[in-house]
Order: C-alpha cells, then sequence, then structure tokens
C-alpha cells in the first residue's frame, strides 16, 4: 500500500487550488438544464411510445446520446458487427493476491488519518446471466471524495482535497462472487456537459467475468438521489427498469452499529458461453486457476 | 432455475480513471527490449478526427504460441511472467502503446488476433474490437469475422507492420475508416 500511495502522491495528488471566485461559474457552456432536461425529457418520451408499440427494451446505454455532449463526436455511427467470440475472448484473464492486496479493499485506511464524510459499506455478489457466481475475479472501484472532489490534476472544481482519502480500492471476488468495499459516501459534484451540469453521487466499478467478453465498467448510484433525472450520464440508459439496475439497496443488516452504513448492490455480468472449469469454480483466489488454460 | 438475470448496464469511465486504473507497467505486457518483444501503437481519433486524450485500452493476447495463459500477475509484474493481458491509457497526443508478443493461432489455420476493450469519457459503454496481424493473408482470408465485413471495413482491423517489427494500428470511434466495433450476443 505504502509504494501505491507514494506513488499516487507524487504523480497525481495536487496542491489544493488557488482560492477561486468560488460562486462564478467556470462554464463555458450556455445551455442550461432546462434545455438538456427538455432533450432528455425527449428522448425518454420517444423511448416509451416505442416500447409500447412492441420495441424492445434497451438493456445498455446508448452510444448515441447526444444530451451528454462528449458522446456525440465518439460513438460509432455503424453498427456493432456480430461476432462469435473466439478462443480467447472465452477466457478473462487471471488476477489473484498477487495482484491485489486484502486492504486494498478499504479505502479509510489508506493514509495516516481517518477520510472525512459519512463511512459506507458497499457490498454485494457478482454473478453471471445465470445466477452463478463470478469468483477470484478482479473487481476496481475509485470516486470522488465526500466533497465531490476526485485526486486527479484535471479536476479543478473548488472543492477540498482530503489529504487522507485517495478513492480508489480493488479486491477479488470470492468464492461466492462476492466483493465487499469500506469507503467514503462520495458527494455530488459539477462538470461542463452545459450550466450548472451536477454528477449524482457515484462510485466506478470496473469489473471482469469468466470472459473477456463479460468486461464492463460502470458506475453504482445512491438510492433517491434528486440529480437523476437531470444528468445525462445516468439519462444514458433509457430504460427505467435499466437505469435501476445501477442504484445500491441501502441494507440496515449490514449497517454497522456505531460505525458506518451498509449499500447492497449486485453486478449481473452478460453471458456465459463457456462452461466454467472446476479451478474457476473454485478458485477463490485467482492463484489457484494458474495453467488452466487449454 | 432457467430464468436469465439482466445484465448490469455499463457507464462511461469518465475522464477521472487516471489515479485508480492505470498501474506501474501497465502496458508492458513484456518488458521492452525483451527477446521477441514487440511494440504495438496507435492513436485513438473521434469523428472530427482529433486525437482523444482521455480513452484507455485494454489488450487479451495468446501467446506466441498461440496458447491462452491463465497466470496471475498482470497488475503487480514480476518482470519474466508474460499474463496475456495489458492496460494502457492513451497520453495527451492520443498514442497509446504496449509491449507484447505477436499472437499466435489459437487454432491450425485460425488468423491470430489481440483482443482489444476500449474505454474513453464520452463513450457511454466500453467498445470491443480485434487487432489481426498483417502477414498470414491465407488465414485472414478464411476468419469468419473479417470474411463477414466489406473490404474497407475490413481493413480497419488489421495493423499495418513497421519497419522495426512493431504494429501500428490506430482506432477511429466515427466518421470515414471508423473502426469496426463488436458485438457478441
Amino acid at each position: 500500500m505504502e509504494d501505491i500511495n507514494a506513488e499516487l502522491e507524487s504523480e497525481e495528488l495536487v496542491p489544493p487550488a488557488e482560492p477561486k471566485a468560488a460562486h462564478q461559474p467556470l462554464d463555458k457552456a450556455i445551455e442550461s438544464q432546462a434545455d438538456l432536461s427538455a432533450e432528455i425529457t425527449a428522448i425518454g418520451e420517444a423511448y416509451r411510445r416505442a416500447l409500447k408499440d412492441g420495441g424492445q427494451p434497451e438493456i445498455q446505454p446508448r452510444l448515441d446520446y447526444p444530451p451528454y455532449r462528449s458522446s456525440i463526436l465518439r460513438h460509432p455511427t455503424k453498427s456493432l458487427q456480430h461476432a462469435d467470440p473466439e478462443t480467447i475472448e472465452l477466457y478473462s484473464p487471471a488476477f489473484g493476491h498477487q495482484d491485489v492486496h486484502a486492504l486494498e479493499s478499504d479505502l479509510t485506511i489508506q493514509h495516516n488519518g481517518e477520510p472525512l464524510g459519512e463511512r459506507i459499506i458497499v457490498t454485494g455478489k457478482v454473478l453471471d446471466g445465470d445466477g452463478r457466481p463470478v469468483a477470484g475475479q478482479l473487481v476496481e472501484i475509485w470516486q470522488a471524495n465526500s466533497s465531490g472532489r476526485y485526486i486527479h490534476k484535471r479536476d479543478q472544481h473548488p472543492a477540498p482535497i482530503d489529504p487522507n482519502f485517495t478513492g480508489i480500492g480493488r479486491c477479488i471476488t470470492g468464492p461466492d462472487g462476492s466483493y465487499r468495499f469500506i469507503t467514503i459516501k462520495p458527494g455530488a459534484y459539477p462538470w461542463k456537459n452545459h450550466l450548472n451540469a451536477w454528477r449524482p453521487a457515484h462510485i466506478h466499478f470496473s469489473l471482469f467475468g469468466t470472459e473477456f467478453t463479460q468486461r464492463i465498467i460502470t458506475q453504482m448510484y445512491f438510492p433517491g438521489d434528486q440529480l437523476f433525472p437531470l444528468d445525462p450520464i445516468y439519462q444514458t440508459i433509457v430504460d427505467q427498469d435499466a437505469r435501476d439496475r445501477l442504484v445500491a439497496t441501502y441494507d440496515h443488516s449490514i449497517t454497522e452499529p456505531e460505525w458506518a452504513l451498509g449499500y447492497n448492490w449486485d453486478i449481473v455480468l452478460t453471458g456465459p458461453k463457456r462452461t466454467w472449469t472446476e479451478n474457476e469454480a473454485f478458485g477463490t483466489a485467482g492463484d489457484s486457476i494458474d495453467e488452466a488454460g487449454e | 432455475m432457467s430464468t436469465k438475470l439482466v445484465p448490469t448496464p455499463g457507464q462511461t469511465v469518465g475522464p477521472f480513471y487516471g489515479y485508480a486504473l492505470p498501474f506501474e507497467k501497465d502496458n508492458e505486457l513484456l518488458p521492452p527490449g525483451f527477446p521477441g518483444s514487440i511494440r504495438l501503437q496507435g492513436t485513438v481519433y473521434d469523428g472530427a478526427g482529433h486525437t482523444i486524450p482521455d480513452a484507455i485500452l485494454e489488450i487479451w493476447q495468446p501467446d506466441a504460441d498461440g496458447k491462452v495463459v491463465q497466470r496471475t500477475g498482470s497488475l503487480v509484474r514480476d518482470g519474466y511472467t508474460f499474463t496475456g493481458w495489458g492496460r494502457g491509457a492513451v497520453g495527451n497526443s492520443g498514442v497509446y502503446t504496449f509491449t507484447t508478443v505477436d499472437p499466435g493461432p489459437t487454432k491450425p489455420g485460425a488468423a491470430p488476433f489481440i483482443s482489444v476493450a476500449l474505454f474513453a469519457r464520452g463513450l457511454t459503454n466500453r467498445l470491443f474490437t480485434r487487432i489481426y496481424l498483417p502477414e498470414d493473408t491465407e488465414a485472414l482470408a478464411n476468419d469468419p469475422l473479417l470474411g463477414s465485413l466489406d473490404p474497407e471495413r475490413r481493413n480497419t482491423l488489421i495493423a499495418r507492420r513497421d519497419p522495426d517489427g512493431g504494429l501500428t494500428w490506430d482506432i477511429r470511434l466515427q466518421g470515414e475508416g471508423e473502426t469496426v466495433f463488436l458485438d457478441f450476443q
């Protein structure tokens, strides 16, 4: 852990920004939230009409979602080409405790002092499409601190940096596909998609399945966030049921007395297509699946 | 029991993965200069032809013999073990670089390729694609995916061999020469 932190501090940890005229919006964008919300609403209504007329539910975000302005020049215009996965794509890279130390799942102990904010436990299971646990795979998370600021040189949101919070965690899923992080509830933060654009609080998740085709990066949100209808990134998923799959559940049985609130969030990967080997099914550490390749 | 669970949707990687996803030697599947190692490089472009400074790629490939490696140690590299997986963020100029080996064919006669997952700010979900080697024209001609594509689009998946033995393969997210991206469902 020390090495990781030393590297982060030398390369990424920036000193607090110079004081700014705190209430002067830096956004060059002139489009208002009302403009954006009208676009979001129109797309949502068109989708619901299509659904009513027998259209298929869209379970993934739209690659082409103009209200998220950065997507306009970055979405493929041609349909994704269907491919049958071939040998290499039917396997995932292997990760184990050589790669990830057990303490990396606690984001509150990476520095000398306690991070500021609301301590939380985020836990759940990584499952495949048949509900089978995805064991021994890497889960990575990153997030803003409780004030809504990332320790990143390009994040110039004038909110305090927390010297005791880096906001990065990793773990390897257990035999039952479970993961568990201890962290701080992230704050909402502004971004420059349009004037007065704010992201709902979220934690970025990066996950691997048993096949490379199951690779996913997504975001976990917190229940009841007032910013959901306003956020073009959350709304890239046009289907309400699908959007709901990104929202964690507050779970009092996970909450620990006098210490931390608990949230549950299960993640379902695509697939599966390939039959598991026994090694993978029991590969709790990932270390035990060395040489399991064909 | 046969009920299928619906997959969790993806979301953009956003701009601030920089201190989370990259790790030391993440783009070195083998150390530079290791016998047999090659440089794999390219540039990521948007629909206006501008380079993208905040994309991140992952590659996953068999070894030079076409064997799928199932070895841990991709995040904490020991300098010797080839794990087949690497991650590389593009620099400010939109260029990515990996040190790796030419993948071998996983089956006799199969066209070798490197599997790619691409993430970027503004890209709402990851994209999959493949990098084929340029040399074995017969294997390329028999490849099911390449055979399903128009010749012009097909070429977006085939790398160029550099004079130094490396590979160059650019990604165009949109517009003229748009890279073919894959759907495995």
